[in-house]
């Protein structure tokens, strides 16, 4: 435990969280006695100096209650994208718990489960936008069969009514209706990172994945980008997990944050506090480095 | 005449690893097997698969058909059935009805198959899902974890960009409630015609090394959507203007004159019908 951990909040709606993770880890490499021990002092930033093993995260724990957006800054290689893959199912962490509020009650550690439950809860219960585009999306596929996706995935075998919560979903990010036919890679980057957003709104996720949504777009875009989900969290109450080393972008939608430094929580609270008053010497220098 | 080859073509090791590829896909329906696909006497894309399975089934009393397009007379159908006789010295017929080996390439014959005869396929890409995800690592988990909703998403891009599926041929079918296969590029006429056959069906698949397999009385369902049901290409107002034929799959042919006519695409049927022999019914 670090000594700057500060008062945790219960969160906007308090009560139990939605998502919680526990002790999550990432090691490349086959790990020795020296790193496998777990003392933050035996790895030289995120590299064990003995058996070379890289741990990509070190016992990551956060919460992130109904409703609440949780910030996840820092610097590039910090980790922040691995998080993501974990809970997105994409990448299997070598340790820690995960458990979904909406999945059995919030008692099942999601990890655990099999390849066919962890489909359904990604296919159901989770949305995600990643940063590149051609991640998340069938780039010459048409939009509407884009969203439709994960509709199709969740077992709907009717294309009518898919077809209108597509077009629905679709005129709710500003896809005018006489392109929701065209391809994502037919439209511009703001475009596409809409139409990402509606997919991963399709199945009335209560988990929202945001890796980086605004990276790479230009500032008149990312306000309508950041508008959007701003809009979408009070409207829909959306719990979200909100990745990004702008912490400008952090500032505006995060209700609390995560600092992450070499693949370890060095710092959370609520992001105000966080902005203006960083407690250790890596967040005050990223919080200074702020334009 | 002192044969040059095996019995069949292929020495008797070969044959059983063909078999044991075959008699797995037998034991899982609709399951792509791998096998160890040999480099055959004809270039791969043009029947190597089911030519390969044919070789290792065909016996001494076998009566072999050899279809391309439905036709007999066709470059490839010829070429295949020269070879097969060629090395067995089996007889061959055009009648299917009589045939208890037929090899097939993008038709099954009109007049049902019974049982006891085995129908071969080839097929040039068995694996359904490879329009939506290039990757044979991740199709095969697709497969493990029943994931198919890349095989409903073809469909739904199709019913959005023509307004209905527009398969011309090879429409995904699941094998069994279980497996979702290509059920090779034959008409969505014939897929109805896998639905509880009386007769064996065999997929080959020589350039992609895959086999896989329909047993008799297995339940075979096209893909479709709750308001987009399967539906075959209409053959309603044709008639063959061989034998007059209707309500089977025909050509189209137009003549120079401009005019356009109909012929049955499986000439082994119009034959039997024009030679007053066995056939289906007008």
């Amino acid at each position: 435990m670090t000594g700057s951990e500060r008062l945790e909040s219960p969160g906007p709606a308090g009560g139990a969280p939605m998502l919680r993770v526990e002790k999550l880890s990432v090691r490349y490499g086959q790990g020795c006695p020296r790193c496998l021990s777990g003392d933050p002092g035996s790895l030289e930033r995120n590299y064990c100096p003995e058996c070379g093993a890289v741990w990509a995260l070190s016992d990551v724990s956060f919460e992130v209650y109904p409703g609440e957006v949780l910030g996840i800054v820092g610097e590039s290689g910090s980790g922040k994208s691995t998080v993501m893959n974990c809970l997105y199912f994409n990448l299997e962490p070598t340790g820690g718990r995960a458990r979904i509020g909406a999945y059995d009650g919030g008692s099942a550690d999601v990890f655990g489960l099999s390849l066919q439950e962890k489909r359904h809860i990604r296919n159901s219960l989770l949305g995600i936008v990643y940063q590149n585009p051609t991640n998340g999306l069938k780039m010459g596929f048409s939009s509407i069969a884009n969203v439709a996706e994960k509709l199709i995935a969740a077992g709907n075998r009717n294309v009518g009514r898919m077809e209108a919560r597509a077009r629905d979903l679709l005129g709710r990010v500003s896809i005018p209706s006489a392109r929701m036919k065209d391809a994502p890679a037919n439209f511009s980057g703001g475009m596409q990172q809409r139409v990402q957003i509606a997919k991963a709104l399709s199945s009335n996720p209560p988990v929202l994945l945001l890796d980086e949504v605004t990276t790479g777009l230009d500032l008149s875009v990312q306000a309508k980008v950041l508008d959007l989900i701003k809009g979408l969290q009070r409207e829909l109450g959306i719990s979200m997990v909100l990745v990004s080393h702008d912490l400008g972008v952090v500032r505006m939608l995060a209700d609390r944050t995560v600092v992450l430094l070499d693949g370890r929580v060095i710092e959370t609270g609520l992001t105000d506090q966080i902005l203006e008053d960083p407690q250790r010497p890596y967040t005050q220098e990223l919080v200074h480095s702020m334009l | 005449m002192k044969p040059l080859y095996n019995f069949a073509f292929f020495d008797e090791g070969s044959k059983r690893e063909v078999r044991r590829a075959v008699l797995k896909g037998i034991a899982i329906p609709g399951y792509q097997v791998p096998f160890a696909s040999r480099e055959m006497p004809i270039a791969r894309g043009w029947g190597t698969g089911g030519l390969q399975i044919t070789l290792t089934l065909v016996g001494r009393d076998d009566v072999l058909k050899v279809i391309d397009q439905g036709a007999d007379e066709s470059v490839n159908a010829v070429s295949i059935r020269k070879l097969i006789v060629g090395t067995t010295g089996i007889a061959s017929t055009d009648d299917t009805a009589e045939a208890t080996l037929i090899q097939s390439r993008h038709r099954i014959p009109e007049v049902p198959l019974t049982k006891g005869q085995t129908l071969v396929l080839q097929v040039p890409i068995p694996e359904p899902l490879r329009f939506v995800e290039p990757s044979e690592f991740a199709t095969k988990r697709l497969h493990a974890e029943k994931e198919y909703s890349g095989a409903y998403l073809a469909l739904f891009e199709e019913i959005m960009k023509y307004g209905r599926v527009s398969t011309g041929a090879d429409h995904p079918v699941t094998v069994n409630g279980r497996y979702v296969m290509a059920p090779s590029p034959i008409p969505r006429f014939d897929n109805p015609k896998m639905n509880d056959s009386a007769a064996l069906i065999l997929l080959g698949a020589g350039r992609e090394k895959k086999i896989y397999a329909v047993p008799p009385y297995t339940r075979v369902v096209s893909l479709d959507f709750e308001d987009h049901p399967f539906e075959v290409e209409d053959m309603g107002g044709k008639r063959c203007s061989l034998c007059g034929a209707t309500g089977v799959f025909m050509d189209e042919i137009h003549e120079d004159s401009g005019a356009v006519r109909y012929q049955c695409n499986d000439s082994g049927f119009c034959l039997s019908r024009r030679g007053g022999g066995k056939g289906g019914e007008a």
